[in-house]
């Protein structure tokens, strides 16, 4: 049987089809379990179920106190000094008042003099409840099961940043160029990243799994309450029940996971 | 079929080159984006959509516009639309290979493009943007393709083709729902979150592609033997002349909703757009531009005398498909993300890099709606019939 070059063509055109939808839907059966589970944990991993943390903003009183915090973080995770506003790349900054909590207040200009002035530390919310996790087409981007962290792939990543789109909070950073010429001291113990990726705080995953508490954390000496908001005895659980906190855009019904303690 | 393009006159051999011509500057450019990085784009942390992904949804638009001729003539057997079928479905393959286009040059990471596919994510948009607009190619192509072939060999289209064309009908505005549903669900983004967004971008598709049609089917006459029809292009004008009408309707609802209500989130982006916030105001000009474009097609349009007369239905159609453009193909996307998160203003304006990519994007559409037509044109003119009987 002889066939047609034409026809070859067209079969050959809808196996291609075929085969591209069939490796699709071959992934979407694949059972759900694709987390790393294949290695030994560490036997001081912290353990928790919802990570959170409080920033207690009267602790931060000097520039000092902010900086150490930011430095912290910046320098073991690569992340980069740009120097130009329109490609910054930061995973945890200050913002006003007014504009980290846009919505709370909108304008009022009888605040109270420490708020109006005050810094506010702003980083990835680590929300139960992820606009960016539903809108990423890669699961670049996912909420890991065992303790609520918002997690990035970077090497999953295509880019496409339709998860800085749906981040309320400003908190995705992408790398507009390579970044690395922009690192001051590389830490060869965390990656850095390479030009076209999205990035964020990422709640140092890699110190909890080592036991360590988030960088940020411990170098806010107390000013930051690390802990799980899963268990009731736990010192952030005691914190939030006894002091006044607020979180950023709350009507927007995404849950965050950081707390800001406003009143004693 | 294809060998009929390969022939042609003079006229149609310099168009070629001077498409290949931008296609080979944008393609350099793109070569610079993709080993420097998208930082050689005016696009920045606070504005991280730009001039490709506003190309992409207006592009989406144009795309599903091929319905409007589709259906009257496949469903209701509006004869006049017999010719000018084929344009609108072979617009709706260029436009949707733009579209894909314009997707892959703004991701930071092309060569893992294909990730969609292999870690396919059904909660996000994107994911269904994909299979909606592959779909929606390979639909046109294959019922453009096959009506094509049949009306060459004298024979009636077969059967199973009106299944097809039945689905495309269908499919159509899901490409452009689906689009909207990429910016209409983020929480925060104000401008975007409305439930009208998807129902408008189907109206300015609906009145942006068929006057886009009327201006190639004008330019078609006037350059080949082939003559879309008077009446077909009087139809087209009316359907331009509705969906714009619903168009500005839809555009009147935004602004009321948001200056009514007077909550500030809402209001602010608009008065970006429209009047400058704070002093910002790099988009105010082309927003304006915009709106006055649309008064000026409403008024040629809606006026059945003027309307009637080709040379000013062609300049109302020039002027709607304008003002579309830069409210769809520009403030749309950049007015959702000013002001940002913080409710401060980074304002956007593409690069001369960026526009030349975006340029050579276009240029690969038209040469491809240009060798797609010059084959439509070479059959209508090697069969010379007037009445098409599919």
């Amino acid at each position: 049987m002889s066939i047609r070059r034409r026809d070859f063509l067209k079969i050959a055109g809808v196996s291609a089809i075929a085969g591209i939808g069939g490796v699709s839907a071959l992934s979407l059966l694949k059972i759900k379990g694709s987390e790393a589970s294949s290695y030994i944990e560490d036997p001081k991993t912290l353990k928790g179920k919802r990570w959170a943390i409080a920033i207690d903003i009267q602790k931060f009183q000097t520039p000092e106190d902010y900086a150490r915090v930011i430095n912290a973080c910046h320098s073991i995770h690569n992340v980069p000094d740009i120097g130009n506003p329109k490609e910054e790349i930061k995973w945890i900054w200050t913002e006003s008042y007014e504009h980290s909590f846009p919505s709370q207040d909108y304008g009022n200009p009888y605040i109270q003099d420490h708020l109006k002035k005050k810094p506010f530390l702003v980083l990835c919310n680590h929300c139960d409840n992820p606009p960016c996790v539903r809108v990423c087409p890669t699961k670049a981007t996912f909420k890991r099961k065992s303790d609520g962290i918002v997690m990035m792939d970077m090497h999953r990543c295509i880019g496409c940043r339709f998860c800085m789109a749906g981040c309320p909070y400003g908190a995705r950073s992408f790398n507009w160029r390579d970044p690395r010429p922009y690192i001051k001291k590389i830490n060869p113990e965390f990656p850095a990243r390479m030009k076209g990726v999205v990035e964020k705080c990422t709640f140092c995953y890699q110190r909890i799994a080592v036991g360590l508490q988030p960088a940020c954390v411990e170098a806010s000496k107390g000013a930051m309450i690390f802990g799980d908001l899963a268990d009731p005895n736990s010192e952030i659980r005691r914190v939030l029940s006894s002091r006044y906190t607020i979180r950023r855009k709350p009507e927007l019904g995404t849950n965050p996971s950081i707390f800001y303690i406003i009143g004693g | 079929m294809l060998e009929t393009a390969l022939k042609g006159s003079r006229t149609y051999w310099i168009w070629i080159l001077f498409l290949l011509t931008i296609i080979g500057i944008g393609l350099i450019f793109y070569i610079k984006q993709f080993i420097v990085g998208l930082g050689i784009t005016g696009m920045s942390r606070d504005v991280s959509w730009g001039f490709y992904i506003s190309q992409f949804t207006f592009l989406v638009g144009i795309a599903a516009s091929g319905v409007m001729v589709v259906l009257p003539y496949y469903l209701h057997n509006y004869k006049a639309f017999g010719r000018i079928t084929i344009l609108g479905e072979f617009l709706a393959i260029a436009a949707v290979l733009m579209c894909m286009l314009f997707i892959f040059v703004d991701l930071g990471q092309p060569l893992r493009v294909l990730n969609v596919i292999l870690h396919p994510t059904p909660n996000s948009v994107m994911f269904y943007d994909m299979i909606v607009l592959s779909g929606y190619l390979f639909l046109n192509a294959l019922v453009g393709w096959t009506a094509l072939s049949s009306e060459r060999k004298g024979v009636p289209p077969p059967k199973w083709l009106k299944i097809f064309v039945i689905i495309s009908i269908v499919w159509a505005p899901s490409i452009h729902t689906v689009t909207a549903f990429l910016y209409q669900g983020l929480p925060g983004k104000h401008f975007w979150m409305t439930a009208i967004m998807a129902a408008r971008f189907l109206a300015s598709a609906f009145s942006s592609g068929p006057a886009l049609l009327i201006i190639l089917a004008l330019i078609i006459r006037k350059f080949t033997k082939f003559d879309p029809g008077k009446e077909a292009i009087q139809a087209l004008g009316k359907i331009v002349t509705y969906f714009m009408i619903t168009n500005v309707f839809f555009l009147g609802l935004e602004f009321f909703t948001a200056f009514y209500s007077a909550i500030p989130a809402h209001t602010h982006p608009f008065v970006y757009l429209y009047a400058g916030l704070e002093g910002y105001n790099k988009l105010v000009p082309l927003m304006w531009l915009s709106n006055i474009l649309a008064i000026i097609s409403l008024v040629l349009l809606v006026i059945p005398q003027l309307r009637r007369n080709e040379m000013l239905l062609a300049i109302a159609s020039v002027c709607v498909f304008f003002s579309l453009w830069i409210d769809k193909g520009f403030g749309l996307i950049v007015g959702g993300f000013v002001p940002n998160s913080f409710e401060k203003i980074t304002e956007y304006w593409p690069t001369i890099p960026e526009v030349l990519i975006a340029l050579g994007v276009w240029s690969i559409g038209f040469l491809v709606l240009t060798i797609l037509y010059k084959i439509a044109v070479s059959v209508r003119e090697e069969v010379g019939s007037i009445d098409i009987h599919h």
